[in-house]
């Protein structure tokens, strides 16, 4: 595969970005399909090329393709940064993902956005993300993916923000913006610490470095604590999770693409890039492991009680993503990734089903719906189908990756494992209770003067069936295990032997059983009205509010960090130390020499002999110096 | 036989006359006498050292013509200062003169 071919993977959304931008937008923008047409035309080229380079990298030895650099800067003597791309299958599965959901996206958009006045608008960030996002996953250099990596963030900035008239949208936008750039702060401490310990930002060397132990001890750990700071703060893990639920202000094509396939998995992805950093550290393992296990249950209990269809999602998503980690921190970039992987289009799917849900009643309120799978039956049966799929039913996606995460945090991290467990009992519960109260039961309103529901139109309904089909068979690319053998990770064998196999176990029965029970008692709930959600709600009442307030996070940040520790404390500290201290400096200085001229002008009396006498003793001095030291 | 050495004592002694003149008197006019001296001084110093060092050139008298000529001007310009001073002030005590002070 010649080198321009896959740098153009990741150009040609750019390049239909800046046509849209320098050309669609100023001179037709009373055409606005074209803007999606040709991000569409664009992302089908990516999409063939992926194709391709994954074919590429799965025939070549060691599953990975050499591209030639670029220097970027050269500093003679100094310092010399290389734009590169990295093809390997890290990059090649990451690329499908970005590519095949972002197309199903961009054609669905064209139904969720229909009409709207910032078309062009969406349309060239839309292209920018997926450009940026497509950078990130093929660049070769710390200093790179930093770049795409703030792209990114810029990107959902102003996607989030896309209805920026509205004050909350606005909101959430700077909110999502400032909460990651938090953890990027400890991603570029640990890019600048690994560069002074090893004068390269090449990820390939840091690999092969970590691997010889040249960087190891509290370096490398403290680096890949940094670098997982920063994936934090993408990848919305606790206590850097804020963001996320507010980040479903932007319009919901954008929160399937953004928030829950592409750049929150963007974390995920960091972490497995760098993975050696992190094997070689026992630390730096344990923290992620921990602080994903951990997101994982506790952005569940959320997800439980929150009534718009969105929020729980996105509360799914944060938990979905702690599992990425989990996996991570416990078994390796295959496991994890491989989670990411399913997860990227069952997820995808969900958001898709809420825009299409949203586009019939006009509200994101499930307590205004219900009834709808006869109103819109596709959007019903895909909707469905994620849902089995992210509960982890056999044989469907989330079932494959959810359980190999399982079986290694067991044989790691046991206490992580039962926490994980219970956390596939709640996905199920919360899930299905988003099915049986959107679409079960009967039609409750919508938003007021919506008009009657309606199944979306073919254009929105199409990549959702792709989708669907995708939830339900991502999975069985490692029944034989060659997923796995894509990263060096476990053995292969027959289709048939993996795909029964795997209920000989015990742990997947159980897995199974956790997850039957949370659909049944959400049935129970929410559907059959054996039990009332009510007098469950006032039994569990200070568990209730607790997780309907959020763990009162938003509070403690807004409020008590924001508002005192940093407006009233630090804030007002570095304001003290601005007008005591620099200020002080500057004015004291100008005030001694005031009082000093103050004082030594005295000594012009107007004594003109005086003058002289000074004069005669000073050219004494001078001639005595010359005498003495010259 | 007189010596350069001398003539430059000399040279010294009426030197420092004038200096102590300049800084210590107060008359305006005995200052601006002592500073004659002083020009004096260092045109014996010229003369001389040029009679010695360099017999054949007159390069030192030539400097002492022209030390002269300064010092006419200057005793010129001096002296209306001071009568310009006197006529203002009614006094010529160069201690009372103090008012570029501060």
């Amino acid at each position: 595969m010649p080198s321009a071919m896959v740098w153009l993977i990741f150009l040609l959304p750019l390049f239909s970005f800046g046509i849209i931008t320098l050309f669609f937008r100023p001179f037709l923008n009373d055409k606005p399909k074209l803007g999606g047409y040709i991000t569409i035309a664009a992302l089908l080229g990516s999409l063939g090329l992926s194709i391709w380079a994954l074919f590429e990298v799965m025939a070549a030895p060691g599953h990975s393709i050499p591209v030639p650099d670029i220097n970027w800067v050269v500093i003679e003597g100094g310092l010399t940064i290389h734009l590169g791309l990295i093809l390997d299958s890290l990059t090649a599965v990451m690329l499908l993902v970005v590519i095949i959901v972002s197309l199903m996206v961009q054609i669905y958009s064209q139904g969720y956005m229909k009409g709207d006045p910032g078309y062009h608008r969406y349309y060239a960030a839309m292209s920018l993300f997926t450009a940026s996002m497509l950078g990130l996953v093929l660049a070769d250099n710390l200093l790179f993916v930093y770049v795409f990596w703030e792209m990114v963030g810029l990107c959902s900035y102003l996607l989030i923000g896309f209805w920026f008239h509205r004050p909350s949208a606005a909101n959430a936008a700077k909110k999502a913006f400032i909460v990651t750039r938090l953890g990027d702060f400890g991603f570029l401490a640990a890019i600048l610490l690994l560069y002074f310990n090893t004068g390269t930002f090449d990820i390939g060397q840091l690999h092969s470095l970590a691997i010889a132990g040249t960087l190891g001890g509290t370096v490398l750990t403290w680096a890949a604590i940094g670098i997982f700071a920063g994936a934090a703060g993408k990848s919305a893990q606790f206590p850097l999770h804020v963001w996320l639920p507010d980040a479903m202000e932007g319009p919901t094509p954008v929160s399937a693409l953004i928030h829950a396939a592409t750049m929150v998995a963007a974390g995920v992805f960091l972490v497995a890039r760098t993975f050696p950093l992190f094997a070689h550290s026992m630390e730096a393992m344990t923290t992620v492991a921990v602080v994903g296990g951990f997101t994982a249950i506790f952005a569940a209990t959320m997800g439980l009680v929150m009534t718009d269809i969105k929020r729980v999602l996105a509360y799914s998503t944060i938990s979905q993503l702690g599992y990425m980690m989990l996996g991570l921190g416990t078994g390796g970039v295959a496991i994890g990734i491989f989670h990411l992987f399913n997860h990227a289009f069952f997820k995808a799917l969900l958001f898709l089903g809420a825009g299409s849900v949203n586009h019939a009643t006009g509200t994101f309120d499930m307590r205004k719906m219900g009834g709808l799978r006869r109103f819109m039956p596709w959007t019903y049966a895909t909707f469905l189908i994620a849902s089995i799929s992210i509960a982890g039913i056999w044989p469907l996606a989330g079932f494959w990756s959810k359980d190999e995460i399982l079986a290694s945090a067991l044989q790691a991290q046991p206490i992580l494992f039962y926490l994980a467990m219970i956390t596939v009992f709640m996905t199920a519960f919360y899930m299905f209770r988003v099915v049986f109260m959107t679409f079960g039961g009967d039609y409750r309103g919508g938003e007021e003067g919506h008009g009657k529901p309606h199944e979306s139109p073919a254009v929105m309904v199409m990549p959702m069936v792709v989708l669907a089909v995708l939830a339900v068979v991502s999975g069985l690319w490692n029944v034989t295990g060659d997923f796995g053998a894509l990263f060096g990770h476990g053995e292969t064998h027959s289709f048939a032997a993996g795909f029964f196999g795997i209920l000989t176990h015990a742990l997947p029965w159980f897995s199974l059983i956790l997850a039957g029970l949370g659909i049944l008692l959400a049935y129970s709930i929410y559907s059959a009205r054996w039990l009332s959600a009510e007098r469950i709600g006032a039994m569990f009442k200070p568990l209730y509010t607790l997780f309907l307030h959020k763990y009162w996070l938003d509070e403690l940040y807004e409020n008590i960090i924001v508002k005192w520790v940093l407006l009233k404390g630090l804030f007002a500290a570095f304001q003290a130390v601005d007008s005591y201290g620099v200020d002080g400096a500057v004015n004291g200085l100008a005030k001694g020499v005031m009082a000093g001229g103050k004082a030594l002008r005295r000594a012009h009396s107007g004594q003109l002999q005086l003058y002289g006498l000074f004069f005669g003793i000073g050219i004494i001095v001078i001639i005595a110096c010359f005498y003495l030291f010259g | 036989m007189v010596g350069l050495e001398h003539y430059l004592i000399l040279s010294a002694v009426l030197f420092s006359i004038g200096l102590y003149g300049a800084l210590a008197k107060r008359n305006a006019i005995i200052i601006l006498m002592s500073i004659e001296l002083m020009l004096n001084a260092v045109n014996i110093a010229m003369v001389a050292f040029s009679r010695y060092i360099v017999p054949l050139m007159l390069t030192g008298q030539i400097f002492a013509i022209f030390v002269m000529v300064v010092a006419a001007a200057e005793v010129a310009v001096g002296l209306a200062i001071i009568i310009a001073i006197y006529r203002h002030r009614e006094t010529i005590d160069a201690t009372k003169i103090d008012l570029m002070k501060w």
